[in-house]
């Protein structure tokens, strides 16, 4: 399994009237690694995984999602992959107990299942004390954990994660990337977003895009390397504001 | 199937948490039931009415008299001059001014004719004619007593023939005005809060974000959709329940039809409702726009569903409208089968067209409704 790309995409394009909001990108993504989808506001990257994620059609390009095409079959894509989106999406008016359960349903889980995987959360996440607290009531930090579990109720073979750690304590940040991990040790796939580039060196491999196009993408270590970089921060400034200073 | 079951059961725990929407599903409508219904009347009573009486006389006083007797007029002043009644008019102090001519006694006796001049306030054209009826009932029977009295023994012997019309009237003997207004105010409410509801729901989870979720979810369109409105259709039928149980309680509307077909009926008439509902939050991305929305078809819809004025009256080409208007045929059938009866068979030309509404709406509504953008 691990090796396989998972996403496949090739000049990958999405136009708004005049507006390129993202522009002609190639990339894959490989089996059970953690890609780290960088860019400044406004560069693309939440078009890009609209598209990626079957909500968006592609102007032009191609692009294969979990075996699936984004134009022909972006149904069967959503069996296989899980999102958690930049806002906040699961039901505020609902019970950490009753979200599981509903998006457990709507994902095709049996009852038996979603007990199951209910217990599980239960007991990796500490959620006792609040399962039958209304989700709207939680931290931001809490609702975000659970947010990353419930897209990950039915095992799906890639989660996407738009910026899951925007507006979250440093402590909450650092469970949140174990959870990553894990995820990833699972074999599951992770496609996630950022701003933060300290948690961009913990990716397998990132790409950054600038304006609609992906301007890098390797392993943290030879981005580095290539922009004659400290850190990831460095490289990110180097690359953002290069169109600025030309 | 399931996966239905499933937003079913989420959409109820939804509704029914939100105690801000409660009391306004269930108690509103109600409310709008027991007070319109009271008030909605064009019946035309209290008339401000006012006199001159330029004549003093036995005759004249017999006159006035008679509006004094009538429940429709109230004698609120009599003047001495003209002008003043004119001015208090125009102060809309009174409604109608009745000015009886010097003479008026000795006329009638020597000549057996004479006038009565009557004023009208007629901003409303329809009140006003009606008011016109009325004293024209008073005068007209004012005069036959007053002719029966001055007739000579010999006059009898060449007493005119007349000819009396005898009214029975059908399917509401007592003229009751809210045996009319109730079927269709039951409608009005049945009608606004699963359109308010059904078009604000969808576009509320756009807003928090929820629907993209839902997008990225595998869910079908027909089961988010069936999901969605069910719970809906079912509010509609409590709605309805709850209202027929008002009318036949609080108002004692008679209901001489089945109340299976009424509900029958109503099964179709409202998924014709969510549909729309569903159609205008396709449409929409903010629960502001999709109440406006919403609030103009309503608007429209229940001035010209023949709920308050008869579609007879309108003119041509509004008349053609109302082809198109499902609230007319909803207050039709409520009217037909609570008030005269009707089976299945008289309803069905309603039945089909509102059959084909809903149809056409919910086609709209899924082909609207787009995952993918």
């Amino acid at each position: 399994m691990k090796g396989e790309s998972v996403i496949k995409v090739e000049n990958l394009t999405k136009t708004f009237g005049d507006f390129t909001a993202v522009n002609a990108i190639t990339f894959e993504v490989k089996a059970g690694e953690i890609f780290g989808f960088l860019g400044a506001n406004g560069a693309g990257k939440t078009t890009a995984m609209k598209m990626l994620i079957g909500i968006s059609t592609p102007t032009s390009g191609s692009a294969q999602v979990a075996g699936f095409d984004v134009f022909t079959n972006p149904e069967n894509i959503k069996k296989n992959i899980g999102y958690m989106s930049q806002k906040f999406a699961l039901y505020d008016d609902l019970t950490v107990k009753e979200n599981i359960t509903f998006f457990g349903g709507i994902y095709g889980l049996s009852r038996s299942k979603i007990k199951e995987k209910r217990s599980e959360l239960v007991a990796e996440l500490g959620l006792g004390d609040i399962i039958n607290e209304l989700v709207g009531s939680l931290p931001l930090g809490w609702k975000q954990k659970l947010s990353f579990s419930v897209a990950l109720l039915h095992s799906p073979k890639i989660v996407f994660l738009d910026e899951p750690t925007g507006g979250v304590d440093p402590i909450t940040r650092r469970q949140f990337w174990e959870m990553i991990y894990k995820t990833a040790n699972n074999g599951t796939t992770v496609f996630v977003t950022t701003h933060y580039m300290d948690e961009a060196e913990y990716c397998d491999r990132v790409s950054i895009m600038v304006d609609g196009k992906i301007e890098a993408l390797d392993t943290p270590k030879k981005l580095k390397k290539q922009f004659k970089a400290e850190s990831m921060n460095d490289v990110f400034l180097k690359l953002a504001r290069s169109p600025i200073d030309n | 199937m399931n996966t239905i079951l499933y937003i079913i059961q989420k959409e109820f725990k939804q509704i029914f948490r939100n105690k801000g929407m409660l009391p306004i599903i269930f108690i509103l409508p109600l409310l709008q039931l027991v007070i319109l219904s009271n008030a909605a009347t064009f019946e035309i009573k209290n008339i401000k009415f006012s006199y001159i009486d330029n004549d003093n006389t036995s005759f004249s006083r017999a006159l006035i008299d008679k509006f004094e007797a009538s429940t429709y007029f109230n004698v609120v002043s009599s003047f001495s001059s003209e002008k003043m009644a004119r001015s208090a008019m125009l102060k809309g102090e009174v409604d109608v001014i009745l000015e009886i001519p010097p003479y008026f006694e000795r006329d009638l006796l020597k000549d057996k004719k004479t006038n009565l001049s009557v004023i009208i306030n007629a901003i409303d054209g329809a009140a006003a004619g009606v008011e016109n009826v009325y004293i024209n009932q008073i005068v007209q029977s004012f005069n036959k007593n007053a002719q029966a009295a001055l007739m000579q023994p010999s006059d009898f012997i060449n007493k005119p023939k007349t000819i009396t019309g005898i009214t029975s009237f059908w399917y509401n003997e007592t003229l009751n005005y809210k045996t009319f207004m109730v079927p269709g105010i039951l409608v009005l409410l049945v009608t606004m809060i699963t359109l308010f509801l059904s078009g604000m729901n969808i576009v509320r989870e756009k807003e928090i974000g929820t629907l993209e979720q839902m997008n990225v979810t595998p869910i079908r369109k027909h089961q988010f959709i069936i999901g969605k409105l069910f719970p809906f259709w079912i509010i509609g039928f409590g709605l309805l329940t709850i209202g027929l149980i008002i009318s036949k309680v609080v108002f004692n509307t008679p209901i001489i039809g089945s109340l299976g077909l009424v509900y029958f009926y109503t099964a179709f008439y409202l998924l014709v409702i969510l549909g729309m509902g569903l159609f205008i939050s396709n449409f929409t991305d903010t629960q502001q726009q999709a109440m406006f929305i919403a609030w103009f078809f309503v608007v429209i819809f229940i001035l010209m569903s023949g709920l308050f004025t008869p579609i007879e009256s309108m003119p041509m080409w509004a008349q053609y409208l109302t082809e198109f208007n499902p609230i007319k045929y909803f207050v039709e059938v409520m009217r037909m089968v609570m008030l005269k009866g009707a089976d299945f068979n008289d309803i069905l030309p309603q039945f089909f067209k509102t059959l084909g509404f809903a149809i056409l709406m919910n086609g709209l509504a899924v082909w609207s409704y787009k995952k993918t953008s």
